[in-house]
């Protein structure tokens, strides 16, 4: 009989279903997983080092390029660390537009989740599906910010501008005729919040499509279901948070839990999981668009009949308007001092944080009085997630080590800072 | 949220904690307790089996040798610190513990055995700042590249590091070289204490309404 040994395998740090630049070092058993061994940091960057020598403001740009695939999220945390600690809060309609852009990247990131996790393990099309409404979404970051995916679009005391009133259109090209532009502009013929509202008119049906490909389709389940078990103890005690929480079975949403910005008045469920497996955490993230959707029409109405302002009327940390800038020395003063020192946050600590897509995102600012922070600490969820990647992969065959990354919804900039 | 039972949580933490407790302070709502760092390890059990934090939320190093250098307060502990935050999902509640490590032993027990998710965030922290944590059974380095030299997040670590890497044609492979990065400050850090008393949110205070007066 031939003797077979345990022997050691390389996975990535190039590899498409390694999400990022993770290197994974197996140990295997034949075709069983024994041990893995995450090797990380290939994409640190230093973030929080760098972030302690800049002024706040300027920060809020590396915030986005943490968590690439749910940018303004990251940034909710960051301003909400200053914010506490500067004891202000945004006005009501910067809150509400806050809430709506979080949800909004919600669906971003599971979206790109999703895709990205079926097409690991073997479904093209859900990706197609995902993408397109990604890009709708992708155009309203747009459409406020300017860019696309790196918004810096939240600010300590409020957002960085209303909402447009009219929502960008598609020039004519060579590759559509006056027709079909006229078609693809339909949409978005009115503002931004029409725009947005005939999204969540459409996306529940989107959603059933998803549902229609993956939720009984047999390759689906044999590839996910009792796959990466995670009890809910100890989940508690690995630092789970978010969907790998609630797909054990654990009920707690910061949303509802310890209420920021306006959830407490807003109406959404909170779905968990029973067995704690991928297939589980796959049917929560799933119901989460749905709860997400919910939230954004409640804010898009909400927002349609409370105009108002969206950022703190003060300027030694808000920047004054500028056309105010232009003509008055005061406010030339300030948008000088804001812009070349900043604004100084008093010392002392804080920890704030927010139900990011992927689990519980928090900042742990130390301020010594300064314009720069002391320190910040990124709590990241997806760091925990991923330390337990050997836990959860033990006993699993190979392939099923690309479900249980998908399952993580891992993203390195996050990781990695 | 929770701020009103915070001096009760005190209340009810001091005797399980004894003399392990050193002080405890609460700010913006938040409770901040300075444990002994040579029985950290007992006060976490404590505080996950007698009150319920049943969740290691984050675990960090902290350098406190250029605390408050620009005219502020200077930090009058010791230079590193450890802080865990836990979360207790029964409760609802959250605290912060500080573990303060002098600069000649920068070293404390490891938590790993209380909660398992200490684990990545101990390795990340001996990696960045150089804190030793007995009893972590794989203490290597994790975030930094492959044969790193240095704790970076130390602050008398330059921002641009030590070395720089690159492809050098003669050689045909990848050498390491010092920094040719000068460094630079572009906005200079700097204290002020005079504009913390604001109290914004109320109508008619804030500067735009000085300016229209």
């Amino acid at each position: 009989m031939a003797e077979i040994r345990n022997y050691t395998m390389n996975f990535g740090p190039q590899h498409p279903a390694a999400h990022g630049v993770l290197r994974v070092i197996m140990e295997m058993d034949g075709e069983v997983i024994e041990r893995c061994d995450p090797h990380i940091g290939l994409l640190h960057r230093g973030t929080e080092k760098l972030a302690e020598s800049k002024p706040f403001n300027q920060s809020i740009g590396y915030m986005d390029r943490l968590d690439y695939v749910s940018m303004m999220c990251n940034e909710h945390a960051y301003v909400m660390a200053i914010e506490k600690m500067l004891g202000i809060t945004p006005p009501i309609r910067a809150q509400y537009i806050r809430v709506m852009f979080d949800e909004i990247t919600r669906i971003l990131n599971h979206c790109m989740w999703l895709g990205a996790h079926g097409l690991d393990i073997g479904a093209m099309t859900i990706f197609l599906y995902c993408f397109r409404e990604r890009e709708d979404l992708m155009d309203c970051y747009e459409a406020v910010s300017g860019a696309r995916m790196h918004a810096t679009y939240y600010r300590p005391g409020g957002v960085y501008r209303d909402l447009p009133e009219q929502m960008p259109q598609y020039d004519k090209t060579e590759r559509f005729t006056d027709e079909e532009t006229k078609q693809r502009n339909q949409e978005r013929s009115g503002s931004l919040l029409d725009f947005i509202d005939a999204f969540t008119q459409r996306f529940p049906g989107y959603v059933d499509e998803y549902e229609t490909l993956l939720s009984d389709n047999r390759i689906w389940k044999q590839r996910t279901v009792d796959i990466g078990i995670v009890t809910p103890e100890r989940a508690k005690a690995l630092g789970f948070t978010g969907p790998m929480l609630r797909g054990s079975g654990i009920e707690w949403d910061l949303r509802r839990k310890q209420p920021y910005e306006v959830y407490d008045q807003l109406d959404f469920d909170i779905p968990v999981g029973t067995n704690g497996d991928s297939y589980d955490r796959y049917l929560v993230r799933v119901e989460e668009m749905r709860q997400s959707n919910r939230i954004i029409k409640q804010c898009v109405s909400w927002l349609r009949s409370n105009p108002g302002s969206v950022m703190i009327d003060d300027h030694k940390l808000a920047p004054p308007s500028r056309e105010h800038m232009k003509g008055d020395m005061e406010s030339l003063i300030h948008h000088f001092k804001l812009f070349t020192e900043g604004y100084c946050v008093p010392a002392g600590e804080t920890y704030a944080a927010i139900e990011h897509p992927k689990g519980e995102f928090g900042i742990y600012l130390i301020s010594d009085g300064a314009n720069k922070p002391y320190r910040i600490k990124i709590r990241a969820p997806g760091y925990a997630h991923l330390a337990a990647l050997n836990e959860m992969s033990k006993g699993h065959m190979l392939a099923d080590m690309v479900a249980i990354i998908g399952t993580q919804d891992i993203v390195f900039g996050e990781i990695d800072r | 949220m929770i701020h009103h039972n915070m001096n009760q949580l005190v209340l009810t933490l001091d005797p399980m904690l004894g003399n392990t407790l050193l002080s405890h302070q609460i700010n913006l709502g938040e409770l901040t307790l300075e444990i002994d760092a040579r029985h950290i390890r007992g006060a976490c059990e404590t505080l996950r089996d007698q009150a319920g934090f049943d969740q290691l939320t984050d675990l960090c190093g902290v350098d406190y040798s250029g605390y408050g250098a620009e005219d502020g307060d200077p930090w009058n502990g010791e230079r590193f610190a450890v802080v865990y935050h836990l979360i207790s999902y029964h409760h609802n509640l959250r605290i912060r513990l500080r573990a303060q490590l002098p600069e000649s032993d920068p070293s404390i027990d490891s938590v790993i055995e209380v909660w398992p998710a200490a684990d990545w965030f101990e390795r990340e922290t001996f990696d960045l700042y150089g804190i030793i944590f007995h009893g972590h059974p794989d203490l290597r380095r994790l975030l930094t590249d492959y044969g790193f030299i240095g704790h970076p997040f130390r602050k008398d670590f330059p921002l641009s590091g030590q070395v720089e890497m690159r492809y050098d044609e003669e050689q045909g492979r990848v050498v390491y070289q010092p920094v040719t990065i000068e460094p630079r400050i572009l906005v200079p850090r700097t204290i002020r204490k005079d504009v913390f008393k604001r109290s914004n949110n109320e109508p008619g205070h804030s500067a735009a309404a000085e300016d229209n007066a």
